[in-house]
């Protein structure tokens, strides 16, 4: 039988596979892809608290659908700073864009 | 049913959508398209192999079976590898929601999900990614900048081919395609929204690369577009891709607006199989009638001309549906 | 063993592996590629959670659409050229410490709690319900996305456009 313990141990594994992304890669791509996987696994909890938690209301569902959405709009607008800032700078490694560093 | 009992049955119908598709879109549509630009340019087609040439494709295939398999130097193997099975597999999935007829027990449908027509927009976009990583893979300029400007295309004009299967459902009222079906026990939808048609059509001939829209894989422009590199067996299966994504547009495109599998007299599967190739003829005569469109002619086509008609479309149709209808 | 509980440790196995491959891969494209089978996994999930339509958005959207604008952009800016330099940073050990001592906190905490698994039957979520639930008590936060939608679009033209 499937409780939301397997879910929720799933998502917390996804969400921290996506932190050591942030965390660890140069490649400012690679950080949104990390970011990315943090929301889906948000997503897997909201959902499986939807189904598990309050099976007559769809709030989770609807919350997971808005979480797509601005999730879509957040790696647009990630993306294309990542573009302008290639086309200045010459460089996408988010450590050697360090213009400002005292 | 247990679990067990239904993995066969995805297997069994697997095996059934792969083997129909690669013999009547790949084998019989490329037969055809040569036996029609033939006669559209005042020649006979293949006429030496089998009777009238129908065994041509037949032979095609089996030179191509014994072709040398090609990996270009320094090309990502296995994204070079991967691409091939994402193209086909994205054409193929294609096929679980389409009803090809009406039997005793139920429509004759692999499965009839009731997210229908968003499953067939999903299923479409993924051969985009397909399209990039065969691209990418094989580390020649002319196929990345083929599979970048075929993925643009194709990106922009799932836009207004998703506003039109928008309407459809609209007017219909549920996203499942046999519900559609049902609906259209009347009039046909292509009576009722002959401008959605028209919409839907011009994007599924940008969503397949076919003429007026195949810049990126024509012989003068690109060599091949994306697909340069492959050779043998893998160049056959890029084909039944886009054949197979031809033919399933069309049958999308007789389900919503044709009435699916509706006649008066004979059998239903009969009645959808003479409406595909009805619209598939009309889709091969428009390729060898029409010259092609430049990258930026297409992309302003799509984003300036045609997703404003869709919107306002949408709009007049929600209109009527919300006034008229009730 | 159900179908069920063999399904989602199929996905779940599915979605790890690949996603440590977009994690820990030194090849970005190969990274970017892995999304897909992650995303699909992600799908496989929703639909055992009988949550079809956001099944049918999820491989829209993220599969179809994310994924090809990662892959665009690392083709535009130097992803052929930038696979042979060092793709982690020095924060190599902390950051592994650090996740796994969060995936270590979540774990605990959600193993040491009782889940009642509340009663009453599923209801269809079907797309009609979903729509009227966005025009009825969902409007507010339906609006605020096509806002923020519109504006992200916008932004997101102006920002990567080529200066003339």
């Amino acid at each position: 039988m499937l409780t939301p313990l397997h879910y929720l141990v799933l998502s917390a594994l996804v969400f921290c596979l996506g932190l050591y992304a942030v965390l660890t890669r140069r490649n400012g791509v690679a950080i949104l892809m990390g970011i990315e996987l943090m929301l889906n696994a948000a997503n897997i909890n909201l959902v499986a608290f939807n189904k598990y938690g309050a099976p007559g209301a769809m709030q989770g569902q609807i919350f997971a659908l808005i979480v797509i959405t601005l999730a879509a709009c957040e790696a647009a607008v990630g993306l294309s700073l990542i573009l302008a800032a290639y086309r200045s700078l010459e460089t996408i490694y988010v450590d050697e864009i360090n213009l400002m560093k005292w | 049913m247990p679990w067990y009992v239904e993995l066969l049955r995805a297997i069994v119908g697997t095996i059934l959508i792969f083997s129909g598709v690669a013999i009547i879109a790949a084998m019989f549509g490329v037969l055809l398209e040569r036996k029609i630009s033939g006669w559209i340019q005042s020649r006979l087609g293949p006429k030496h192999v089998g009777p009238q040439g129908l065994l041509q494709t037949i032979a095609d295939t089996i030179k191509l079976l014994q072709k040398e398999h090609i990996v270009p130097r320094h090309a990502d193997a296995m994204i070079f590898a991967t691409a091939v099975l994402v193209v086909p597999l994205a054409a193929l999935l294609d096929y679980v929601v389409i009803p090809f007829g009406v039997t005793r027990w139920g429509p004759l449908i692999f499965r009839d999900l009731n997210i229908g027509v968003l499953y067939f927009a999903a299923t479409s976009s993924l051969v985009v990614v397909g399209i990039l990583m065969a691209g990418w893979g094989s580390n020649n300029k002319y196929a990345l900048l083929g599979g970048l400007r075929s993925a643009s295309q194709m990106v922009s004009y799932e836009i207004p081919m998703g506003l039109a299967l928008i309407t459809i459902a609209m007017l219909a009222g549920s996203l499942s395609t046999v519900k559609i079906v049902d609906a259209q026990a009347h009039w046909w939808y292509v009576v009722e929204q002959p401008v959605t048609f028209l919409i839907f059509i011009i994007a599924a001939t940008a969503e397949v690369n076919r003429v007026p829209f195949d810049l990126v894989e024509a012989e003068s422009e690109l060599v091949a577009g994306y697909f340069s590199e492959y050779t043998g067996m893998r160049f056959a299966l890029f084909q039944l891709g886009e054949y197979g994504e031809m033919f399933a547009m069309a049958a999308m495109a007789v389900t919503l607006f044709l009435g699916g599998w509706r006649g008066p007299v004979l059998p239903p599967v009969l009645w959808f199989i003479i409406k595909l190739y009805a619209l598939i003829f009309v889709f091969m005569w428009v390729r060898w009638t029409y010259p092609r469109f430049r990258i930026d002619q297409l992309l302003n086509f799509s984003w300036k001309i045609l997703i404003p008609v869709a919107l306002l479309n949408l709009v007049v149709t929600a209109f009527f549906v919300m006034v008229v209808h009730r | 063993m159900t179908g069920e509980v063999i399904a989602f440790y199929a996905l779940a196995a599915v979605l790890l592996l690949s996603g440590v491959v977009v994690v820990a891969s030194p090849n970005i494209v190969h990274s970017a590629v892995a999304l897909i089978p992650a995303f699909l996994g992600v799908t496989g999930i929703y639909i055992l959670l009988n949550a079809e339509f956001l099944a049918g958005v999820q491989v829209l959207i993220y599969a179809g659409a994310i994924t090809v604008l990662i892959l665009f952009v690392i083709m535009l800016t130097e992803g052929g050229t930038g696979l042979r330099l060092r793709q982690r940073n020095e924060q190599g050990p902390i950051g592994v410490v650090v996740a796994v001592l969060m995936a270590a906190l979540l774990i605990t905490g959600v193993m040491h709690t009782a889940w009642s698994r509340a009663a009453g039957a599923l209801p269809a979520y079907t797309p009609g319900a979903i729509g009227q639930s966005f025009l009825g008590p969902n409007l507010l936060v339906f609006e605020g996305t096509s806002i923020v939608l519109l504006v992200s679009l916008v932004g997101a033209i102006i920002i990567a456009r080529k200066e003339e």
